[in-house]
């Protein structure tokens, strides 16, 4: 035995693997990824200090009873009014129409998709809803004006130029392939045995589908409709463009009537004064906007926690 | 006896095939529904846009005259919104799902919080992401309406879904190729930037690309940080702007007939442009992904 391989057993020389000691170069890439993080975090605390501390200033001067249960939206008159109420209802009927389309079809598309489609007609019936699902909201909305009201009208409906029904149409197509794209996925987790043990005991593919299938991918399909009624509320230029910005409580859909977010868009583009009370408008019904789609969000995550079922 | 239990059957039967019928009618209905109206919606596109497409329709600015009118502006906007909103976003959504996927020790609260407030920025409505431009970026920053601010709006909406593909992208990596790196004495950072990365590098790309397609299209946060003015002259980062959504957005509320056309010309471009880059992300998926 040399010195070396004796000093190597007692311990005294280290292997010139290298010492592993503390590298600083590790450390200041791990800090600099975690303040990438850090945005995300930031951006959250950002619209809540955007949204809250306006809105603060905004109920320092209207009476948040007032605010939440006044049927009259009238900031530019005299006298003014700040009841958000038909905002609100224009929002949910919007979301109403939409939802008439999306809930239907959306699924039927999914379960076209996942129980009936060949392969063949999935590759083709996969992107065209892809592209179906990247066109830009703007384009929804002049086909909405441009087509689809003068469309109704021509079928002999007495549709105002801009109205509900039309609009929130047009939104529940543009959500088809969101509903359809997430409920094929929850449907798809259904594991083949589950089908094949139904069609062993002699049921139709009708049977397997709305009894097996869709039950077994409830928590999916609910959490996709959840998105979408999300997505729904919080629709902007479709609204903006297609149902006019009049804000009025109509539960009439060939009249048109002003969304909380159409609202905000149609406040936001006039060049409206920093700290005047229309600016600050701006900031209340945004938070009303925030908050309705947050509690969306967060009763989509508990449902799909509560009911999932897991497969093994 | 038997004959009544086989007419039951029978009536059984016809029931199921009528029921089945009906089904397969309204799941033929709801692909109708989306695909007719896509189909509708591109037709009538194309048929009142085409004609007003030219050479002196993209190169030509925006103007009261509909005959003048034109786009560059908007396209050049556009253009430089989509270089501004590559070199944002693309590190800090790959430097977060790094951290995310590759550094984080999923055990500590606050990085469970990071994952939850990740997915629920993902829920927040646009227009909400124009709110915090307006207030922070136009005024409080005092930025003015520039186009960097919207850049800035436009990187902060679409970062949730980059950080998404890329934590999917880095999650089909294998553990096998960083095991193999550390056991050859790779620090970290070593297996991270020279195995993990480079593999994971196609869907990241991917993933960007899509997202960066749907952030050239959005209208609502643009709106909030005030594109629409009328800019007759090449935007700058710092300056006035213009996008194409933008554009569409004010040819769309003209009352005239041909600023409708207009419109619709500037959507035939805004959605060759998303097509590129649809056809781009996709060659790239199939060209480089590997299955491991």
């Amino acid at each position: 035995m040399s010195t070396r391989d004796v000093e190597l057993l007692r311990g005294d020389a280290r292997p010139s693997l290298g010492s592993s000691g503390r590298r600083w170069g590790e450390d200041g890439i791990r800090a600099l990824l975690l303040v990438c993080a850090c945005v995300s975090v930031l951006t959250t605390l950002g619209i809540i200090i955007a949204l809250v501390q306006p809105a603060i200033e905004f109920f320092r001067e209207v009476n948040l009873i007032d605010f939440i249960t006044g049927t009259r939206w009238a900031p530019l008159f005299k006298p003014s009014s700040f009841g958000v109420l038909p905002l609100i209802s224009a929002t949910l009927l919007l979301t109403f129409w939409a939802a008439v389309i999306f809930i239907p079809f959306g699924l039927g598309t999914a379960i076209f998709l996942s129980e009936y489609a060949r392969p063949g007609v999935r590759r083709v019936l996969k992107p065209a809803l892809e592209i179906l699902a990247g066109i830009p909201t703007v384009v929804f909305g002049f086909f909405a004006l441009v087509f689809f009201t003068p469309f109704l009208q021509d079928i002999g409906l007495g549709l105002e130029t801009f109205n509900i029904v039309g609009a929130g149409v047009v939104i529940g197509v543009m959500l088809i392939p969101t509903v359809a794209s997430i409920s094929e996925d929850a449907m798809a987790a259904v594991p083949q045995d589950l089908r094949a043990g139904a069609y062993a005991l002699g049921a139709t593919r009708f049977h397997v589908a709305t009894r097996v299938v869709v039950p077994s991918a409830f928590s999916g399909i609910i959490a996709s409709y959840i998105l979408a009624i999300s997505r729904a509320i919080g629709e902007t230029v479709i609204a903006l463009i297609a149902a006019g910005t009049i804000a009025r409580i109509t539960f009439n859909p060939e009249e048109g009537a002003a969304s909380m977010a159409a609202f905000i868009a149609a406040t936001g583009v006039g060049d409206v004064p920093t700290g005047s009370i229309e600016y600050k408008t701006i900031f209340a019904v945004g938070l009303t906007l925030f908050v309705f789609t947050l509690v969306m969000n967060i009763f989509s995550t508990r449902l799909v926690r509560r009911y999932r079922e897991v497969y093994e | 006896m038997t004959s009544t239990s086989a007419l039951g059957s029978r009536r059984a039967l016809t029931q199921d095939r009528v029921i089945n019928w009906l089904f397969l009618s309204f799941l033929a209905l709801s692909l109708l529904v989306g695909f007719l109206l896509l189909g509708a919606l591109l037709v009538d596109v194309f048929r009142k846009g085409v004609g007003e497409l030219s050479w002196s329709f993209l190169t030509n600015p925006p103007s009261s005259l509909p005959s003048r009118a034109g786009a560059r502006p908007a396209i050049l906007g556009t253009i430089y919104m989509m270089i501004l909103l590559v070199v944002l976003t693309v590190p800090l959504g790959v430097g977060t799902a790094i951290y995310l996927e590759e550094y984080a020790n999923k055990n500590r609260w606050y990085n469970r919080w990071l994952e939850i407030n990740i997915q629920n920025l993902a829920g927040v409505p646009s227009i909400v992401y124009g709110i915090l431009g307006l207030a922070f970026l136009v005024r409080g920053l005092g930025l003015g309406r520039v186009l960097l601010a919207g850049a800035l709006i436009l990187t902060l909406l679409v970062l949730p879904t980059v950080i998404v593909a890329a934590r999917e992208a880095l999650r089909a990596v294998p553990d096998s190729i960083r095991q193999g790196a550390f056991a050859l004495g790779a620090s970290q950072w070593q297996v991270v930037s020279r195995q993990v990365l480079p593999a994971a590098i196609p869907g990241i790309a991917t993933g960007a690309i899509l997202a960066l397609a749907r952030a050239i299209g959005e209208t609502a946060p643009l709106l909030m940080v005030g594109a629409l003015a009328f800019i007759a002259f090449n935007p700058t980062i710092l300056g006035d702007f213009t996008a194409l959504p933008i554009q569409i957005f004010q040819w769309i509320s003209r009352p005239q007939e041909e600023f409708r056309h207009k419109a619709a010309a500037a959507i035939i471009v805004l959605l060759a442009l998303l097509l590129v880059m649809n056809a781009f992300a996709v060659w790239i998926r199939n060209r480089y992904e590997r299955r491991w």
